[in-house]
């Protein structure tokens, strides 16, 4: 079991590595260095993972070194494996390595390969951190790596000045999340005295009582980190625009892993929340809330990866949505299948984007299904998940359970909302796949589109197109023990039944209606989206319900002003006065200075005059 | 007789230095080269056969406990020594002055031409007099070497600096600074004079020992003054908005080495005064003026970044970081609790290196490019081999990465003040948003954007790179494994802790020491 460590020290080293070379390696040696140790990873991870389950799945804990210690202060770096994280590692390093794989292909022939592999395997290291790490310290260290090297893949095109923006946008909008976290972290340690996370779970319900304010303020204020890493209402601005990333980034980072982080961190801290009812129905809430509105900016995006982006969001909105009635099980579940289907997607998306020589608009692809037979396949695939076509594809399994948990835990208003995103997700998905693929191709590029070939680009893609079907389903996430069941594990039955084949119908009743309407009534719908009525609401699905206009409006115009105001550092100035006060007197007594003896005198006489007069009148 | 020959080993480095020169200019670099790798080594020596885990949790003490002291008498007739010591504190601080001092000979190696052996003079003698401003602890000749100190920085960047856009010319930075840091030097100087006219009031007997004074017993309105003349003197050291003026010129007007020191080491003294001296003489009054402290320091976390955010001269931004960064310092050192305390020390620790990691990598891009406005730059990434990767990880720390010693120093401090103060470190905390924004402001500003020219520049030589990856690897080192740090200033640390407790009303204080 000590291999545990090498998982993260494997992809940091790779970091070093990469990062020391100074151009000693060339592209093709950092790819490989890059992808072998992911790949190594992924080995002892799932070495690791096999020992773990042949030893009964007994949780395992090694402490490196204790970071700090003052007083009762003192976090370690220190791991944990069971099986929630364990979940995590093999979708981190399994994925991921896919994903590198891909990239591979992907990166041939861009300039600065060397940072990319740096900063993906930075971010292997990071993310395997935020999941092993045994107290919130070395989470939050984990947290805010993979922001950071969100950050730098983000801004990897770095020469366009918008992509340094979004990647700016990315970094600030969720460190505004990680205050949150930060402050629930100072209040844990001083209202429990620890943040080891098993301790803190512990003592929680001895220290608190349920629905007491430390515990709701705490589990606000982890959700306040949560909605900003995982891209929930308020917090999701940044997904949409961080996809100025290379592809394989946004499909590691911006769909499998990261951006579940919220999701694995409300999971992980489960008894926090289940002392405050209230925050857990919030948290449900919320992501009702983001499934529906990011499946409607979806529906009216037209570049391929920002539809896949609020797809992304709407997603895990649904994990939200099973967290927050209780379903911790089910939303890892569906976390898990979704980083397989929505890997896929992106990954589909890049062999498009690549093939087409980077064109990402729907409204210049099309045609596309003849000349990228895989993408095709790896979208129709992906897309099936996506929109959980009953029984054969991995996504119906997760959602479904999702659904039925969340009738089970009587909230039939969240159960509704999954629904209706269901519907949602269908037309969207229908709209994605038509649009890039079939029709007349709109522009030269998409004439020539050439496809990707070999290993690097085909096998990722074949493996999790199978992981993407009912394969993937039968993968079941070890979490018993360490989540609690949900509402829904003991009422199976006829309700659990009956749900299912309303599921099934409202989302084949979605691809229905999506294939009439993007098909045979093509140019009608058209015409009514740009001159009609309908023409505003598209505009503002379009632009995603107008969050950023009025962030831009309420935080990022008044900043400015204030910066603009503050610029010349008044207070600096109204130090100097004293300064010029001096000089001032200065001048004005050397104006006396004359040198004229008459005026000396005079002055002087002036002066005894006075005096006397003083003292006469003294007297 | 080792901490008398700290300090004279700078102010004897920097005379050889400045006679070497008729020897060729590298004469006296190498001379102080080796001069400051001396007074690194002795402390190094020092800090591995120095015991500095004293024992002072919980034991109330009659007489203060250092690790080393030295002391002759100077000018009996008033009580006045030349009363040298040395504890973890000290110590700590006295290792970075060494290594930075290093640091400062070594980036000056090409940027300074003119007059190289009056410059290292100059140089040396301000390390010197820290050092000085390290170890003792008779006030009188505490005072005598905070403002010996002064004297050669004045003309480091009067003599050496550049000088900026709209009039900022480096004579102007070089006087504002001396008349700031000399005025509020002088209220401090009527404080420690007070303060012994008060002693000798009680007791009949002139003396400046620190541990004599400390048992003054003052009636409240007079300590509240005393404390203020020494709180002022090292408020504008540290500094505090609004007494803040005179840094962001000094720094971007001083050459490199002159903004690695003011960032480094000079700012540190500030926060080494307040923990050594306003504290312990006045734990009571400071203890009342603990509130306005704090929101002084958070005053200074915003109006530091907020300013930072607004500039164009990438010195100057990294001046204004440095106040955002010492008001998280005003704020720990008046929480007052042990961990607060501690992660003061690694916070101070932590900005030496990180603020002179910018500073040196800023006087590396104006050899570059000769320019220190961001206006002019942008697009860069590709065309500085290693320094935008530098540039990034020390960013990265000035935000305060976690891994890095900055962000251990931020969260101690702001986990150590919660209990105490928790709406101040609620708002403390939105500081480190702003943070974020001026830090990668300066990132997209120089390295992201379309390239402004074709042309590469010259990658750092393995001078520069040697040192950068040096100051890095200890960011990192301090960042994940800080604890050899934290062991030799707990018992200093305890010690502040226990004066500064024992003077609070509130119970919340932690207590004792690991």
């Amino acid at each position: 079991m000590s291999l545990l460590p090498l998982t993260f020290l494997l992809p940091l080293a790779g970091t070093l590595i990469l990062a020391l070379s100074r151009g000693r390696l060339d592209a093709r040696a950092c790819a490989a260095v890059g992808v072998t140790i992911v790949g190594l990873a992924a080995l002892v991870a799932s070495w690791v993972g096999w020992r773990f389950l042949a030893g009964g799945g007994q949780s395992i804990g090694i402490t490196l070194w204790t970071w700090v210690a003052v007083g009762d202060f003192r976090p370690t770096i220190g791991l944990t494996l069971d099986g929630l994280s364990l979940t995590m590692l093999g979708i981190i390093t399994g994925v991921g390595f896919l994903i590198h794989l891909f990239a591979a292909w992907y990166m041939q022939g861009e300039a600065g390969t060397r940072r990319f592999y740096a900063y993906m395997n930075l971010f292997v290291a990071s993310m395997l951190l935020l999941v092993l790490g045994d107290n919130l310290m070395l989470l939050f260290l984990g947290w805010e790596g993979v922001g950071l090297c969100s950050y730098l893949l983000i801004g990897y095109y770095y020469q366009t000045a918008a992509n340094g923006w979004a990647a700016f946008k990315a970094f600030i909008v969720t460190r505004v999340g990680d205050v949150f976290l930060a402050i629930g972290l100072f209040l844990l340690f001083r209202e429990l005295g620890t943040l080891d996370i098993g301790e803190l779970l512990a003592r929680a319900p001895q220290v608190w009582q349920e629905g007491g304010w430390q515990p709701r303020l705490a589990a606000l204020l982890i959700l306040g980190g949560a909605l900003g890493k995982s891209a929930q209402l308020p917090l999701h601005t940044w997904l949409a625009d961080a996809m100025a990333g290379p592809t394989p980034v946004s499909a590691l980072i911006h769909a499998a892993t990261m951006v579940t982080a919220g999701v694995y961190l409300i999971a992980r801290l489960h008894g926090i929340f289940e002392l405050a009812p209230g925050v857990l129905t919030l948290v449900g809430v919320i992501g009702a809330l983001t499934l529906l509105m990011a499946g409607f900016a979806a529906l009216a995006q037209t570049e391929i990866k920002r539809v896949l982006a609020y797809s992304t969001m709407s997603q895990i909105g649904y994990m939200f949505l099973a967290l927050g009635v209780g379903a911790y099980e089910a939303a890892i579940f569906h976390l898990m299948t979704h980083a397989f289907f929505k890997a896929l997607l992106f990954l589909s998306a890049g062999a498009v984007i690549v093939s087409c020589h980077h064109e990402q608009d729907m409204r210049r692809l099309g045609g596309l299904w003849r000349k990228l037979p895989l993408a095709y396949g790896g979208f129709l695939v992906g897309g099936a998940a996506l929109a959980a076509l009953p029984l054969i594809t991995a996504g119906f399994y997760s959602k479904d359970e999702i659904l039925w948990e969340a009738l089970a835990a009587g909230h039939g208003g969240l159960m509704l909302a999954g629904l209706v995103g269901a519907f949602l997700t269908s037309l969207y998905t229908v709209r994605l796949i038509i649009g890039t693929f079939h029709g007349e191709p709109q522009s030269d590029k998409a004439r020539h589109a050439e496809a990707g070939r070999g290993p690097l680009h085909g096998l990722p893609l074949i493996v999790l197109a199978v992981l993407s079907t009912f394969l993937g389903a039968w993968i079941h996430p070890p979490l018993s023990g360490v989540l609690p069941a949900g509402p829904g594990a003991e009422a199976h039955g006829a309700g659990h039944t009956v749900l299912g084949i309303l599921a099934a119908i409202v989302s084949l009743g979605g691809l229905a209606v999506a294939a009439w309407l993007f098909l045979a009534r093509q140019h009608w719908l058209a015409e009514r989206l740009t001159g009609g009525r309908e023409a505003r609401l598209w505009w503002l699905w379009h632009r995603a319900w107008g969050f950023d206009i009025a962030y831009d409006r309420l935080f990022v115009r008044p900043y400015r002003g204030l910066v603009r105001v503050l610029r010349s550092d008044f207070l600096d100035r109204l130090l100097l006065l004293a300064g010029w006060l001096a000089w001032a007197l200065h001048r004005g007594l050397s104006v006396t200075q004359t040198g004229k003896l008459r005026l000396y005198a005079g002055t002087m006489v002036a002066g005894v005059a006075l005096v006397l007069l003083a003292l006469v009148l003294r007297v | 007789m080792t901490l008398l020959w700290l300090i004279l080993i700078p102010f004897i480095g920097g005379l050889l230095c400045w006679q070497a020169e008729r020897f060729g200019d590298l004469a006296p670099r190498w001379i102080a080269l080796a001069t400051m790798l001396l007074e690194l080594a002795i402390t190094l020596g020092l800090w591995l056969h120095g015991d500095y885990h004293l024992g002072n949790a919980g034991m109330a003490s009659e007489s203060l406990r250092w690790s080393m002291e030295w002391r002759v008498e100077w000018i009996p007739r008033f009580g006045i020594d030349v009363h040298l010591a040395l504890d973890g504190l000290s110590l700590v601080l006295i290792a970075l002055t060494g290594f930075l001092g290093v640091l400062a000979v070594l980036c000056s190696w090409h940027e300074i031409v003119h007059r190289v052996g009056f410059f290292h003079l100059n140089l040396l003698w301000i390390l010197g007099g820290v050092v000085g401003v390290f170890l003792a602890i008779d006030l009188f000749l505490f005072f005598f070497f905070w403002e010996a100190m002064l004297v050669p920085m004045y003309f480091l960047i009067a003599l050496w600096g550049h000088s900026g856009s709209q009039g900022r010319t480096r004579i102007r930075a070089a006087t504002k600074f001396f008349i700031y840091t000399q005025a509020s030097g002088l209220l401090m100087l009527v404080s420690i004079l007070g303060l012994v006219f008060a002693h000798h009031a009680q007791t009949g007997e002139y003396t400046f020992a620190y541990a004599t004074l400390m048992q003054t017993e003052l009636s409240e309105g007079t300590a509240m003054w005393l404390m203020l003349g020494f709180f002022v003197a090292f408020a504008v050291k540290l500094p505090v908005v609004p007494m803040h003026g005179w840094l962001p010129d000094a720094h971007a007007q001083a050459p490199t080495a002159g903004s690695v020191d003011l960032a480094g080491i000079l700012l540190k003294t500030a926060a080494y005064g307040m923990l050594r001296f306003a504290l312990p003489l006045f734990p009571e009054a400071s203890q009342a003026f603990a509130p306005v402290a704090m929101t002084l320091g958070l005053i200074g976390i915003f109006y530091g970044a907020l300013l930072a955010c607004g500039q164009q001269d990438i010195k100057r931004l990294i001046a204004y970081t440095s106040i955002a960064h010492m008001g998280f310092v005003l704020i720990g050192i008046y929480a007052g609790t042990q961990l607060a305390l501690q992660g003061v020390v690694l916070m101070m620790v932590a900005h030496a290196f990180s603020a002179s990691g910018l500073f040196l990598l800023s006087g590396q891009l104006y050899e570059r490019l000769h320019t220190r406005d961001m206006r002019e730059m942008g697009g860069l990434w590709a065309r500085l081999g290693s320094l935008p990767g530098f540039s990034m990880c020390f960013v990265a720390a000035s935000l305060g990465m976690p891994g890095t010693a900055n962000f251990l120093g931020e969260f101690l401090i702001l986990f150590g003040s919660f209990p105490v103060a928790p709406w101040v470190v609620v708002i403390a905390s939105v500081g480190l948003v702003l943070a974020a924004i001026y830090s990668l402001l300066l990132m997209q500003r120089v390295y992201f954007g379309p390239p402004q020219g074709d042309g590469i520049f010259a990658d750092l030589d393995h001078r520069e790179y040697l040192m950068m990856l040096t100051l890095l690897g200890l960011v990192l080192l301090f960042g994940l494994y800080p604890q050899p740090l934290l062991d030799t200033t707990g018992a200093a640390m305890g010690e502040v802790q226990r004066l500064f407790g024992a003077a609070s009303q509130s119970t919340t204080l932690q207590t004792g020491t690991p």
